[in-house]
């Protein structure tokens, strides 16, 4: 309890991941919340690696974390990008209303 | 020891906290404030357990840019006119009692992280954590990250460059009605087009057509 070690901060990365997955799914508003999802589920990777670097000693975790930061970033401006432009056309990004694909 | 279980079950209790409130809150806006929260406080652990660059970096980069872009989307659509209203908080300030609490509690986070750095030692030789300690963990990076994976560094580079190209393409569009500049008229214009020499009768004057 008080020795903080490995798993502590594994078990941190766990809930915040089966949150963001849990987020995605429960959520029925809207889709920048899913986005907001994602992100929380990349956040929970970089805890697993950057712990798993510092508890191993190598740094090649933290250079892997920055290149999921990278990616992270990408990926919420291009989610952004078709939200808005989903937005401009249709008007509304309820995912009830988002059914154009019938999947 | 005791520091670092402290400092440990404080921060991850915060960002487990804002992860649920991310994740249930009806109002979007108060869901990005908690998101923010969420990364600092992640942040200041990583700071703690000795990735000081990367702790940096997700406040830069999370807060700094992810963040502020959902925040801007969220306030540049026109969201009240959505069935449910997503700012439902009274009359149209609702969402400044969230914006102090996330803010206040920001600042308690960071009063802990830069109070209990001269504390840091203690909890930072611990049996697991002992990186060379003549290197900062930035210079640690340094080195492997332009020598070892210079390749993947360039590759991150060239995935930004594309990300910000489509997102360009995606929501750009032409207006109508609107006057451009168009450089390429304005440097092909001749002299010919546009100015003609008149002689002028003396005691007449020159009649100017259109």
């Amino acid at each position: 309890m008080i020795e903080i070690g490995l798993g502590h901060y594994l078990t941190l990365g766990a809930v915040i991941f089966s949150l963001g997955t849990l987020g995605i799914f429960l959520n029925r508003k809207n889709v920048i919340v899913i986005l907001m999802s994602v992100e929380l589920i990349l956040l929970a990777v970089n805890i697993n690696l950057v712990s798993f670097s510092i508890y191993l000693q190598d740094i090649t975790g933290q250079i892997f974390t920055m290149l999921i930061l990278t990616v992270a970033a990408a990926e919420a401006a291009i989610g952004l990008a078709i939200i808005v432009s989903y937005y401009r056309n249709k008007g509304s990004i309820r995912v009830e209303e988002i059914d154009e694909m019938k999947g | 020891m005791i520091a670092h279980a402290l400092f440990f079950y404080f921060f991850s209790i915060i960002a487990i906290i804002s992860a649920i409130f991310v994740i249930v809150s009806r109002n979007t806006v108060h869901a990005v404030f908690f998101l923010i929260l969420d990364f600092i406080s992640i942040a200041c652990l990583f700071i703690m357990i000795g990735a000081e660059f990367l702790g940096m970096m997700m406040l830069i980069v999370y807060v700094g840019a992810v963040a502020v872009l959902f925040l801007f989307v969220v306030m540049l659509m026109n969201v009240t006119e959505q069935k449910l209203s997503w700012f439902r908080g009274s009359k149209r300030s609702g969402h400044i009692p969230t914006g102090l609490i996330v803010g206040s509690v920001i600042l308690l986070e960071l009063v802990v992280i830069v109070g209990g750095w001269q504390y840091r030692d203690t909890f930072s030789q611990t049996e697991f954590l002992k990186f060379d300690s003549d290197f900062t963990n930035t210079h640690l990076i340094g080195n492997v990250l332009y020598t070892e994976y210079i390749h993947l560094f360039q590759i991150s580079g060239i995935i930004l460059l594309l990300s910000m190209i489509g997102a360009i393409v995606l929501t750009y569009r032409k207006r109508e009605g609107v006057k451009k500049q168009s450089y390429i008229k304005q440097i092909s214009r001749e002299r010919e087009d546009s100015v003609k020499l008149v002689d002028g009768e003396f005691n007449k004057g020159v009649s100017i057509d259109d």
